[in-house]
């Protein structure tokens, strides 16, 4: 029990001192029938660090990490190399044992990293100002939505069908319970966003228009007159960004006149982690920030006169305003912020532009060559990053198939949108820096093989 | 040796000593480092990352392709590494010292469960992969399902919510969908007004009215006022044991079976398991769901205020309600992830997903090392010493502040006082900020809100007898101060890297992200 400093000693001092026989007599107010008198069933006593890492490290062998074997995979996740030293600073205890900047006098290191955080977002995705950011891009997404109904007081929301099904699957489990109307079509093998669809539908009672960017097949498109729509009818253009990445090289929606824009931020900094924990990023317009959810830093003045960063506008948030919040959350993901701002301070602009162009010319090259497969389509020609394969066969039964030969290829569109059983042959193929000629030769192959 | 009761106040000189010294040029005092902002010290031509040339290829951006500057400031290798490490430097944080911070649970953060959650096979993989591709990290998952099931006595458990309001809200849609299956549609959510905040934010958030329940003298639900106020339009009644004023809800069984005599559920929250856990099962108090914020009982860290993680324990009338994807284990000892495409006839009544993936998997892979290392003998240990540590604290420091329930028998793992007996014009305030420049992070201030003034100490259970001795001294001296109305005491923070902070100005003249210097009006 190399956790626990207290000896028997200092225990007996201290219940003399407290004026206890036992510790039971601490526990006096739990009813007898609650409480356990032997140990947990079935849980071993404690074990040695050796024994933990290698009861850890068998079920981790049991995995296939993204560095072994050539990795596709996107969807909203994505695989870039992160820099040792941003793992290095994340651990720093005075970072990674530090809780909320509640007392900001000694947490200015903290706060000073959210500040510089909500810039560098706010830069990025176009807009005036950015939170300190939200669990992650799902959820930010549906807090966006939340947003809107509170600006508009209207509540019907249009889903783009390009947004990850997952997105929408959790607007559609909080709307179920918000009473907002979600209209959402799951999208088509179709080269074509769906902008023009999406303008029709907007009428005096959307709150606003949620339009994902690049999109889940991969597709880009300008949001311009979506916007322009919206805000002619009141309405407000929310934009969601999964793969930040490609704002090094494609233009922000907040310069696109998106009203907020939310994101997953995982792809900068934070790493694949099996999905979690993610970090959603969450920014809007000036007009529009008392109705922003979650935390915010702001800078402010010390007693000395001297610069210094504090929470701020907290009247928005539970612990004041209890049920009358603009949400319940009372945390941020504070660690994976600290991660993508570290890893875009080493990158700057300079090194994100380089970045993205790589991205974009390892992806290009890799969908040139896999359009080449005998019974491979190319869906889209414009892209940044990812883009939809159709095959001619279930691309799930393929995704496994690959699996088995070592090749992590992609995500199926059948998993994605296990309702939509037409686009079950679309296969969405992510290539970041990490992928090599090789990988792509390698995978080339392997799906020649499996679709022969 | 025992506990010191007399205390020793510091000396005052001390604090004037320090502003008598001269300024330096750079505002750096020796090692404390004043920094600037990246944006004040970067370029945008800067970078720390060195890459490959990308291929030449024809783009396909089309009209989209950025054109203008982002604004985004580089800096090289080692001035990012310094800038963060001097940033670190003005952080406070639980590897520096007690972190008292009653309800957030601050507790030693093991390095081996950093260590484990670095091993490739846990963070370098992919939340679609195929499933064959990933059966250790599900394993993980549902290995650490069984234990958090096993310890709270439920049925069953969702493992997605992303932080502890998060399974809040989990646990408040179960409750909602279950009482939809059964044709009753109820409005009204019970919150004890010692509740986090985040109680009844949630239950608004789910479209419930929220009404509160009294608290009576000695700091527990006033089990005769709930009972009144029960009936067939309230859906659920929230409820934090132990309490947010470090109590045990001696009336938990009660309560529990007079909301399901009402067909109403019961929700914990699940803040201050760490109280308990090996010595109280919550499924055995009668509770249909609780949340449980690894980064408090099962110590992942914080990061300067998250991520968290808040798995939702379930009873069996909530289980089959849980959100998506959740893991099975079949009976060939293979583990299914089961999600929208696969989720069968099993569980028909999922209220569906509530984030994109499957969770914070970095964080379970931390608490199931937590778990594992301390084992059955060692989680029992960690309640023990937590309710130890509080109540040493209590008693150390009963005769110097008031401690509104220290009547009432012993506390669990937090001690509550209240700034009652202060001289006129000091609060708890000037206590928090005093114990800033004795070198310990405050404890919570102004929380529990049925207490004036109320100061919550949680100690936890890693802390030594020598550490828990010295912040006793602090706080004897300090509430000594306060008394005799000390007003140096206003003033504190002195030694901080910063004096008191101007959050009035913060909110009034919000300043949320960086903008360049109007250089123009600066000449003037």
């Amino acid at each position: 029990m190399r956790y626990l400093p207290l000896t028997d000693t200092d225990r007996q001092e201290m219940l003399s001192v407290i004026g206890a026989s036992s510790v039971d007599d601490l526990f006096v107010d739990v009813p007898a029938e609650a409480r356990l008198s032997g140990t947990i069933a079935g849980l071993p006593d404690h074990a040695s660090e050796l024994a933990v890492e290698r009861h850890m490290a068998a079920l981790a062998r049991k995995n296939l990490s993204a560095g072994e074997a050539p990795f596709f995979l996107g969807a909203g996740a994505y695989k870039h190399h992160v820099p040792a030293s941003v793992d290095h600073l994340i651990q720093r205890g005075e970072f990674l044992t530090a809780y909320t900047p509640y007392q900001p006098e000694i947490a200015q290191g903290t706060l000073q990293v959210l500040f510089e955080f909500q810039s560098q977002v706010a830069r990025l995705l176009g807009c005036d100002v950015a939170n300190a950011s939200m669990y992650d891009g799902s959820t930010a997404c549906w807090e966006a939505i939340g947003m809107a109904r509170r600006i508009t007081k209207r509540g019907k929301a249009i889903l783009s069908s390009g947004l990850h099904p997952h997105y929408v699957s959790v607007a559609k489990t909080m709307a179920k319970f918000t009473g907002d109307a979600l209209v959402h079509e799951a999208p088509t093998l179709d080269a074509a966003t769906d902008i023009d669809a999406l303008i029709a539908g907007i009428d005096k009672d959307t709150s606003c228009v949620v339009v994902q960017y690049p999109d889940i097949l991969g597709r880009i498109a300008d949001l311009t007159p979506l916007a322009e729509a919206a805000h002619a009818a009141g309405a407000l253009l929310v934009a969601v960004v999964t793969e930040p990445v490609a704002l090094g090289a494609i233009k922000a929606p907040g310069d696109m006149g998106a009203d907020i824009v939310v994101g997953e931020g995982q792809s900068i900094g934070v790493g694949l982690q099996f999905g979690g924990p993610y970090l959603g990023l969450f920014a809007c317009k000036q007009k529009y920030v008392r109705q922003m959810p979650g935390r915010l830093c702001g800078e402010t003045v010390d007693a000395a006169g001297k610069r210094g960063f504090v929470l701020t506008l907290s009247t928005r948030e539970q612990h004041i305003r209890r049920e009358k919040a603009t949400s319940n959350i009372c945390t941020n993901s504070g660690l994976c912020a600290l991660a993508f701002s570290i890893h875009m301070t080493l990158l700057g602009e300079k090194g994100l532009r380089e970045l993205a162009a790589l991205n974009h010319g390892f992806a290009v090259q890799a969908a040139d060559r896999l359009a080449k497969v005998p019974g491979v389509t190319l869906l889209n020609d414009s892209f940044f990053n990812e883009f939809t394969l159709i095959l001619t066969k279930d691309a799930r039964d393929v995704v496994r198939n690959l699996a088995d030969r070592g090749v992590l290829g992609g995500v199926s569109l059948g998993r994605l949108f296990p309702d939509a059983p037409a686009i079950g042959h679309g296969l969405v193929v992510a290539v970041t820096e990490t992928v090599t000629p090789e990988d792509i030769e390698t995978f080339a192959k392997a799906l020649e093989e499996e679709l022969a | 040796m025992t506990m010191l009761k007399e205390g020793r106040p510091t000396a005052p000189q001390a604090i004037n000593e320090a502003d008598s010294f001269p300024a330096t040029a750079t505002g750096n005092r020796a090692l404390m480092l004043e920094e600037a902002l990246i944006f004040e010290i970067g370029s945008c031509h800067t970078t720390g990352v060195d890459f490959a040339d990308a291929p030449k290829v024809a783009g396909r951006l089309g009209s989209l392709a950025r054109a203008d500057s982002i604004g985004l400031p580089g800096l090289s290798e080692q001035e990012t590494v310094r800038h963060y490490t001097r940033l670190s430097r003005q952080n406070y944080a639980i590897d520096l010292g007690l972190f008292p911070l009653g309800s957030c649970t601050m507790k030693h953060n093991p390095r081996l469960n950093e260590k484990v959650a670095r091993m490739p096979g846990f963070a370098d993989i992919h939340p679609l992969q195929p499933q064959s591709t990933v059966q250790g990290a599900l394993g993980v998952i549902n290995e650490l399902a069984f234990w958090l099931i096993d310890l709270t006595g439920m049925y069953g458990v969702a493992m997605t919510p992303k932080a502890g309001a998060h399974g809040e809200l989990c646990g408040l849609l179960c409750i909602r969908a279950a009482l939809e299956a059964r044709g009753d549609a109820r409005s009204v959510v019970l919150v004890p007004e010692s509740a986090h905040g985040t109680n009844p934010a949630t239950a608004a958030f789910c479209g419930y009215k929220v009404e509160d329940i009294p608290a009576t003298p000695d700091g527990r639900v006033d089990l005769e006022a709930l009972k009144a106020r029960l009936g067939p339009d309230v859906a659920a009644v929230m409820i934090t044991n132990p309490n947010t004023c470090g109590l045990f809800e001696r009336d938990m069984k009660k309560i529990s079976d007079a909301v399901h005599a009402a067909g109403a559920f019961v929700y914990c929250d699940g803040a201050n398991f760490n109280a308990i856990v090996g010595r109280v099962r919550p499924g055995d108090l009668g509770v249909d769901a609780m949340h449980i914020n690894l980064h408090k009982t099962f110590s992942t860290p914080h990061g300067g205020g998250g991520p968290g993680s808040g798995p939702v324990v379930l009873s069996e009338a909530l289980a089959p309600f849980g959100p998506l994807p959740y893991t099975a284990r079949m009976a060939d000892g293979t583990i299914h992830l089961i999600e929208e495409d696969n989720v069968g006839e099993e569980m028909p009544n999922s209220f569906g997903r509530m984030s994109a993936f499957h969770g914070q998997m970095g964080m379970f892979t931390r608490a199931l090392t937590y778990i594992l290392s301390h084992g059955a003998d060692g989680l029992r240990q960690v309640a023990e010493d937590a309710v130890l540590n509080a109540n040493y604290i209590l008693r150390s420091l009963d005769d110097v502040l008031d401690a509104p329930f220290g009547h009432s028998g012993p506390c669990m793992h937090e001690a509550l006082f209240s700034d009652k007996g202060l001289a006129e014009g000091f609060t708890t305030l000037d206590i928090a900020k005093g114990l800033i420049d004795e070198g310990f992070h405050p404890m919570t201030m102004y929380f529990p809100l049925v207490v004036h003034g109320a100061m919550l100490v949680e100690p936890t259970e890693t802390e030594s007898k020598t550490a828990l001795d010295q912040f006793i001294l602090a706080l004897r001296s300090l509430a000594g101060r306060a008394k005799a109305g000390d007003e140096a005491l206003k003033g504190a923070p002195y030694f901080a890297p910063r004096r008191r902070l101007d959050e009035t100005l913060a909110a009034r003249k919000p300043v949320l992200a960086w903008t360049e210097p109007d250089l123009a009006a600066a000449a003037e």
